[in-house]
C-alpha cells in the first residue's frame, strides 16, 4: 500500500487460504480495492515447474488466468472507490447495551470475545473491584497489540485489561501480573501459521503473595492464580488486538492448547540456581513476568541418567531452529545437574549451545532459517553469516547460548525436563523480564 | 422477565482508518520496468524467478527485475525508494 501511495501501481500475490485475511488487511489499511491475486496453497516445498504451473494456471479465487489478473491489476481502469479509498472510525463503547445474563453470555460467544469456555460477565461492580488491584489510571494505555506483523495495532487500556481479567475469573490481586504480561506488547494470540502460543514465567515475591503453584502440576490446571492469570493474559490480547478469529485474525494451522493458559512461577526456593529474573538484571525482591513466544513443541526427558548427553543432544537438535529451547526442569533434575558440575544455569546452557549441532545443510533446509535467518546471514550478521558460510556437512550450533533458557518448577515427583520452543521477548527486545511491581 | 444487567465491552481501541487512493494505472506494460518484490518467505525466491522467466518468454518487452527487502517481515524504505525511482509497477509476493 505504501508503493501505491507513492504512485507505483502494485499487485500483491497471496496463497488462497489468506484471502479473507488479505482483504480484511486491505480494508483496515484504507485501501479495500488494493489489487490482489491468488495462487494455490502451498508455495513452500514446490519446485520451479510446480510454481510455474501456478503462474500459468488460474487464480483459485477468481478462477481467471493468474497472469491476466496480474496484468489487468496493473493496467486496468480505476473505479471511483479506487480513487478515494475507505475512511471510517470505529469506536469501542465502554459499556454494552443492557441485556439478560443469558443473552450477554450468548453475545460474547457469538462475537468471538471468549476462548469458547464460559466467562464471568464483566459487570461495572466487578470491574471497579478489579481496578482496586492497581494504582494505575483506568485510562492508561498498557500496550499496543496486533496479531501479526503488518496488521494494525489496537490500544488496550488498564480498564480493558481489567475487563478481560474479570472475564477470566481473575482476582484483583492478580491484576499487576496480568498488566505486566500485557505490557510486554507480545500477544498471547499470535496469528502465526505455526500456531505460536505465549508462555510466561513469574518470578519474585508476588508468587507467594497470590498463592501461585510451583509444585506438583505447576503447568497444569491445578491452581487458580496460575490458570486465571494465563487465561486473562490470553483474553486481554485476543480482545485488545481486535480479535483472534480463524481465517481473519488467526491463521495457526494446527492450533495450540497452551494458548488457553500457560503461566507458571519458578520454584526459586527449591532450585540450585539463580532464578530467571536475577539472571536478567533484577533483584531477588523484585517481581517479574517473562514472556516466551512459541510453545511449539514439547520434548520430555527424565534424568539425568548415564546417557543424558545423547538424549539431550537429540532433544536439542530436534528443536526448530527459529524457536530456541525453553527448558523447564523439575527441582530434582536441576539439583542432579548441579551435582554433575553444572552449578549455574549458564554452564548447562553453554553445554546445550555447544552440543546443539546439526549439519549446515540440515540447518538451512528449514522454512524459518530460510525466511528469517538467511537475510541476516547475507547481510553479514553473526552468527548467521558463519552458519551460512559453513560447508554442507559441517556441524554448526543451531542456538547461541543467549537464546536458550532454563526455568525450574515442579513438584519433585519425577526428575522431569521438558523442552518447549520459546523466544524470550519483552517490550524493548529479547531476554527482558517485565516488572510486575511497576503495575501494583 | 429476567433482570437486565450492564457489562463492559472487552475490546481494545482500533485506530482510525484513513482512505488511500490507488496509484494511476499504466496504459500497458510494454517498455515498462516491473519490480518483482521477493518478500523472502521460503520458496518465494523460486516463484519470483519463474515470474521473471515468464515475462521474458511471453512479454519480452517488459523489463521484469527482482528486488528483495533487507530482511523478512519488516518495511524496507530503501527498497521502496528504489522501486519508486526506477520502477513503473510492482508485483509483491509471496507467502506460504
Amino acid at each position: 500500500m505504501s508503493l501505491e501511495e507513492a504512485g507505483v501501481p502494485t499487485i500483491a500475490v497471496h496463497t488462497q487460504v489468506f484471502e479473507r485475511l488479505a482483504r480484511m488487511a486491505a480494508r483496515t489499511g484504507g485501501m479495500p480495492t488494493t489489487r490482489q491475486v491468488f495462487v494455490p496453497q502451498p508455495i513452500v516445498g514446490k519446485n520451479a515447474a510446480e510454481l510455474r504451473a501456478y503462474i500459468e494456471g488460474n487464480d483459485p479465487v477468481s478462477r481467471r488466468p493468474f497472469v491476466q489478473e496480474v496484468i489487468e491489476g496493473l493496467t486496468g481502469p480505476l473505479s471511483s472507490e479506487d480513487m478515494t479509498g475507505l475512511s471510517f472510525e470505529r469506536s469501542t463503547p465502554r459499556l454494552l447495551e443492557p441485556d439478560t445474563e443469558d443473552n450477554l453470555h450468548q453475545l460474547f460467544l457469538e462475537q468471538n470475545w471468549t476462548d469458547m469456555l464460559p466467562i464471568v460477565l464483566p459487570t461495572e461492580e466487578r470491574i471497579e473491584a478489579m481496578l482496586r488491584g492497581t494504582s494505575h489510571d483506568r485510562g492508561e494505555v498498557v500496550a499496543n497489540l496486533r496479531p501479526a506483523q503488518f496488521r494494525e495495532f489496537w490500544a488496550i487500556t488498564v480498564e480493558k485489561v481489567a475487563v478481560n481479567a474479570v472475564m477470566a475469573g481473575a482476582k484483583p490481586e492478580y491484576l499487576p501480573v496480568i498488566l505486566a504480561l500485557v505490557s510486554s506488547g507480545i500477544t498471547a494470540r499470535s496469528s502465526s501459521t505455526t500456531s505460536f502460543s505465549t508462555m510466561a514465567v513469574i518470578n519474585g515475591p508476588i508468587r507467594g503473595e497470590i498463592g501461585m503453584n510451583d509444585g506438583i502440576g505447576a503447568l497444569g490446571p491445578y491452581n487458580h492464580a496460575n490458570a486465571a492469570i494465563g487465561r486473562a493474559f490470553a483474553l486481554a490480547c485476543q480482545n485488545g488486538q481486535g480479535g483472534s478469529v480463524p481465517g481473519e485474525t488467526y491463521m495457526g494451522s494446527i492450533g495450540n492448547g497452551l494458548s488457553y493458559s500457560s503461566v507458571f512461577p519458578e520454584a526459586e526456593e527449591r532450585s540450585p540456581w539463580a532464578p530467571l529474573h536475577e539472571q536478567h538484571g533484577f533483584n531477588a525482591g523484585d517481581s517479574t513476568a517473562s514472556v516466551f513466544l512459541g510453545g511449539w513443541y514439547k520434548q520430555s526427558y527424565y534424568g539425568p541418567r548415564a546417557h543424558w548427553q545423547e538424549r539431550f543432544r537429540r532433544c536439542l537438535t530436534a528443536s526448530e531452529v527459529y524457536c530456541p529451547p525453553l527448558i523447564v526442569m523439575d527441582p530434582t533434575a536441576a539439583r542432579a545437574f548441579a551435582k554433575l558440575g553444572f552449578d549455574t544455569k549458564e554452564k548447562l546452557i553453554e553445554w546445550c549451545s555447544e552440543n546443539a549441532k546439526v549439519p549446515a545443510e540440515e540447518y538451512w533446509d528449514d522454512q524459518f532459517a530460510n525466511t528469517l535467518h538467511k537475510p541476516w546471514a547475507v547481510a553479514g550478521i553473526e552468527p548467521y553469516a558463519s552458519r551460512y558460510k559453513a560447508e554442507a556437512d559441517e556441524l554448526i550450533s543451531a542456538f547461541a547460548a543467549d537464546d536458550i533458557h532454563i526455568v525450574v518448577t515442579g513438584g519433585e515427583s519425577q526428575p522431569a525436563c521438558f523442552m518447549f520452543g520459546g523466544l524470550f521477548r519483552g517490550a524493548d527486545g529479547p531476554n527482558q523480564p517485565m516488572s510486575i511491581d511497576a503495575w501494583r | 422477565m429476567a433482570q437486565q444487567i450492564s457489562v463492559h465491552d472487552p475490546r481494545g481501541y482500533p485506530p482510525k482508518v484513513v482512505g488511500k487512493q490507488l496509484a494511476p494505472r499504466l496504459d500497458s506494460l510494454d517498455g515498462k520496468s516491473v519490480y518483482l518484490v521477493d518478500c523472502l518467505f521460503d520458496n518465494s525466491e523460486i516463484f519470483m524467478d519463474e515470474m521473471r522467466d515468464w515475462f521474458a518468454a511471453n512479454m519480452p518487452q517488459v523489463n521484469a527485475k527482482i528486488i528483495k527487502p533487507r530482511e523478512s517481515w519488516v518495511d524496507d524504505p530503501d527498497m521502496r525508494a528504489s522501486i519508486e525511482t526506477d520502477g513503473d509497477a510492482a508485483i509483491l509476493g509471496v507467502g506460504l
